[in-house]
Order: structure tokens, then sequence, then C-alpha cells
């Protein structure tokens, strides 16, 4: 049996509590809301907080607003089945519902919380170990070691980002609101994720997301989101794609961004295709010429299920699909 | 070797119970559940949330409970298997498992009846689809039936459900 390894467990009522709790306990304490990433992560004891400042119980940052005039604001502790239901974002997000709805499980879903799944932990074959099998290896430098196993001569960690959400976030524009010790500052998702797998976040010690800002869509804005994983259930992002484009009333691209996830540490916002699709009718040459341009920017690593290249190839057909389903 | 923290003491309501019950902050609904309170229906699977054999209803919600921690079930009302009959009454979801030969080794079976009397009870009466069905269990892995007879019990309950509720 895996156990969680012993903490002692002090719950937050407020955004104001959780601050003032992770400050008292320093390093030794870790945020968490619902933990289906991070405990999971504790039992493979890759990390052992002596606290743990829960945050579930601050019941006001479950809620889901939206407002013609000023968009989407989404508590930090809504879940992703909270996500994948609404209406509003089903509507007029449609790529965020589809994103959250397709993270692990229902029962998964049903506890697991946006907050945490926009900072889920970057992930690796090498890392996502039991201790026995990574002390057996000699470890890793995400944990405990000091090379990277999938690229010995890599300064940095090259662990994958495998959120759902991050890449819709990023193509919407939406940003994060942060509440820590020295007051509260805004962090737009395209500037939240770093290419390095252990410092992956802008978001320090101390700190938690209490809100996502995703703005209002321009009019004629489509939005898709499509996941490639071995399994249909259960299974991290092996490719992720998020794409919004944006038309006129003539059918005229006015903006676009393809962001693609799971191949790197962090999102990879192709401008590439946005080029390839602005100004067109998102006839089938931009759309080809838009996935292109996904498929150069991809540059995964071994260190997820299945081949380099297969990954990279259905980067190419993901964009491709995705696309398509906007466009028709 | 540190000192485990301190257990804590915690008021909780399960299959219906008002339960006292003092464990350690760190252990999880599963293991609180089967190891403190002697429900040992809930099957203990892969204990990472890879295969749905531990689900509960939390407030009538599946989740995963072994990556719940028990301390936050506190004044949540927690339905294991043992909570789904009423008395000798099987719920309908169990007697069709039974009826249509759904359970082969039966370790997963606890975790699919849950998922899917959630499911059921929120169906109102309404006929499910299939694919609703098995969007609903996609969350429960059975390396034995194959699945189709465990959709084929969740669609013989719904079909029933819905004919006692017409009345």
């Amino acid at each position: 049996m895996m156990r969680l390894p012993p903490f002692s467990y002090r719950p937050a009522r407020s955004v104001a509590e959780a601050i003032a709790l992770l400050a008292e306990h320093g390093l030794d304490a870790m945020p968490v809301s619902a933990g289906t990433d991070l405990y999971a992560n504790m039992k493979q004891r890759l990390f052992t907080p002596k606290v743990l400042v829960g945050l579930r119980p601050i019941r006001e940052l479950r809620f889901i607003d939206f407002d013609e005039g000023r968009g989407l604001e989404i508590g930090a502790l809504s879940t992703l089945t909270d996500i994948a239901r609404n209406d509003a974002i089903r509507a007029k997000y449609p790529a965020l519902a589809e994103a959250a709805g397709a993270v692990s499980t229902p029962q998964l879903r049903n506890m697991g919380t946006i907050g945490g799944n926009v900072c889920v932990d970057t992930r690796c074959n090498y890392y996502n170990q039991n201790l026995d099998w990574r002390k057996a290896l000699g470890y890793c430098m995400k944990k405990d070691g000091d090379i990277c196993r999938v690229a010995p001569s890599s300064p940095k960690c090259v662990a994958v980002n495998s959120s759902d959400t991050a890449p819709v976030l990023i193509a919407f524009g939406a940003s994060a609101r942060i509440d820590g010790p020295s007051g509260v500052t805004t962090v737009p998702f395209a500037d939240f994720y770093r290419d390095d797998g252990i410092r992956a976040w802008a978001i320090r010690p101390g700190e938690i997301i209490t809100r996502i800002h995703v703005p209002k869509p321009a009019p004629g804005t489509r939005s898709a989101y499509l996941k490639l994983r071995l399994r249909n259930s259960f299974d991290f992002p092996i490719v992720g794609v998020a794409a919004m484009v944006a038309t006129d009333d003539r059918g005229l691209c006015r903006d676009a961004r393809v962001v693609v996830n799971a191949v790197g540490s962090r999102p990879v916002v192709v401008d590439g295709a946005a080029k390839a699709l602005i100004g067109t009718h998102l006839e089938a040459s931009a759309l080809d010429e838009a996935a292109e341009a996904a498929f150069a920017a991809a540059k995964p690593l071994d260190n997820t299920s299945a081949t380099i290249p297969y990954r990279k190839r259905m980067v190419r057909v993901y964009a491709r699909r995705a696309l398509e389903r906007i466009a028709s | 070797m540190s000192v485990a923290p301190p257990k804590v003491l915690l008021a909780m309501h399960v299959n219906g119970a008002d339960v006292e019950c003092a464990f350690s902050p760190s252990k999880t609904l599963l293991e609180v559940v089967r190891e403190d309170l002697g429900l040992t229906g809930t099957k203990h699977g892969c204990e990472m949330g890879h295969c749905g054999a531990c689900t509960v209803l939390v407030d009538g919600v599946p989740v995963l409970s072994c990556l719940e921690l028990a301390v936050e079930a506190e004044g949540r009302e927690v339905t294991t298997v043992e909570g789904l009959a009423r008395g000798a009454e099987m719920h309908p979801v169990q007697a069709a498992f039974a009826e249509c030969g759904a359970a082969q080794c039966g370790y997963c079976t606890p975790g699919f009846l849950m998922s899917a009397a959630a499911l059921l009870d929120g169906a109102d009466g309404r006929t499910l689809t299939q694919p609703e069905i098995a969007e609903a269990l996609a969350g429960n892995l059975c390396r034995c039936t194959g699945y189709t007879k465990i959709i084929e019990a969740v669609a013989l309950a719904n079909g029933r459900m819905a004919e006692q509720s017409r009345g």
C-alpha cells in the first residue's frame, strides 16, 4: 500500500487565512485544493510537505459568473465538472468546456478544480514513478537528482505541461488573479508558464491563484480543444490543441490563436498558425498552412507515452481537425 | 524519525449514520472507511486515481476516495456501497448487476455501482442513452467483463426506475 506521508492539515476559510497560514509555515507548507494531482505525487514521495493548507473550505472561490460586458470570471475552486457543464461557458467558450470535460475521469472532474488544473505538476516518465523506481535509477533533476534522464546534457528539466485547460486559457487571452503576502497581482496565462519543467509557473511560494478572468469573446469567435491520449479517459494529453478564431460577418478571419500543449514544459503559442489564418476565409489551404506551422513548432521529447515522431505528426493532425471543426 | 502529527477526532455522516472517528490527518477517506469504520466494501485499487475501484459518493457525487482526505469529509454525507441497499432491498442497479452477470471477479463492482447509482438517481426517471451511461462509467476500469454487461445492467436498472417513477 502507498500511504500519504504524514502531514498536519490546516483548513483555510478565507483567502486571507490561507495567505496567513502559508506565511506562518513557509516552505514547510503547500496549498492544496482537491489534491487529485498532489496526493498522487505525495504517495510517490515527490512532495513531503509538513503542513497542507486546505483551500477547499474557501466557499466563495467556487463560482462562475458570465457577463456580456465583463466576460467570464471563474473562482479557482470551481470544479472541472462545474466548468464542463456551465451553460455560458459551453455557449461562449466551448473550447474551455471541452478541455475541462476532457480531464481524466468523471470522478476526478467532480473533485479537481480549475485552479489546480492550471498548476498541475509537469510530468515525465522519469519523474512520475514511485520512490523505489526513482532511487534504483539514481533520481532525476526534478526530484533528488542532478541530471535530466531524458536529455542528459540538458541544463534544465524538460518535464511536460499536461494541463488541458492551460492552452485554452492562453488562446482566449485569460489571466490569473494571484493573491499573496505582498498583495494581488494579475498574470496573463500567456506569461504564466515557463520553459522549465521545475520552475514551470510564474507563482511564488506563499501565493495562490484565486480567480481566473477570461475576456469577453469578440463577435464571431469560435473555439475548439482536441486532445490526443492513448485511452479516451483517465489519461493526460500527449497532444492537446486549443484553437480560437474570430471572423467578421463576411467570414473573414480577424483574429486567431492556436496553442499546443503536452509537447514541452509550457504550452506553445503557434504564431505562424495565427499568421496563416488571419485575413483568410479559413479555406483549406489556410488550415493546412496553420497545421503545418503547429507541426513545426512542436518539439516533443521522449518523456511521455507514444513516440516522438508520432506525437509530432499528430500535432499537425489535431491542429487541422480543431481548425476544421471551427471552420465548418 | 519525525513524529507523526496527532490524530484528529471527526464527526462524519456515513451511510446515513453519524459516526465519530479518530485518525491521522494524512489518512485518505478510503483508508478511514476501510480501516477505521470497517466498511471494506469499498476497494483499494491503484491508490492513484487511475482505476475507480475506490469510488464513493460525497454529498451524492462520485469521487475517488483514494485521493480524498478524510478530514475534508467532515459535515459531508458519505455513501459507500454498504449504503446503497434499503435494508434487505437492493438498489435497482445492484439487482440488475446480479441478473445481467455484470460482475465477474467483482473487485471493481463496488466502484461501478457507486458511479452507476449516482447516474441513475440523478436521472429522475429519464431514459438514459448508451453513450450517457458509458460516459458516466468512464472512470471505472474492469479487466474481466469487457463492459458490455455492465452497461446493459445500468440500462436495465434505468428502465425499471423509470417505470417505477411513472407509477
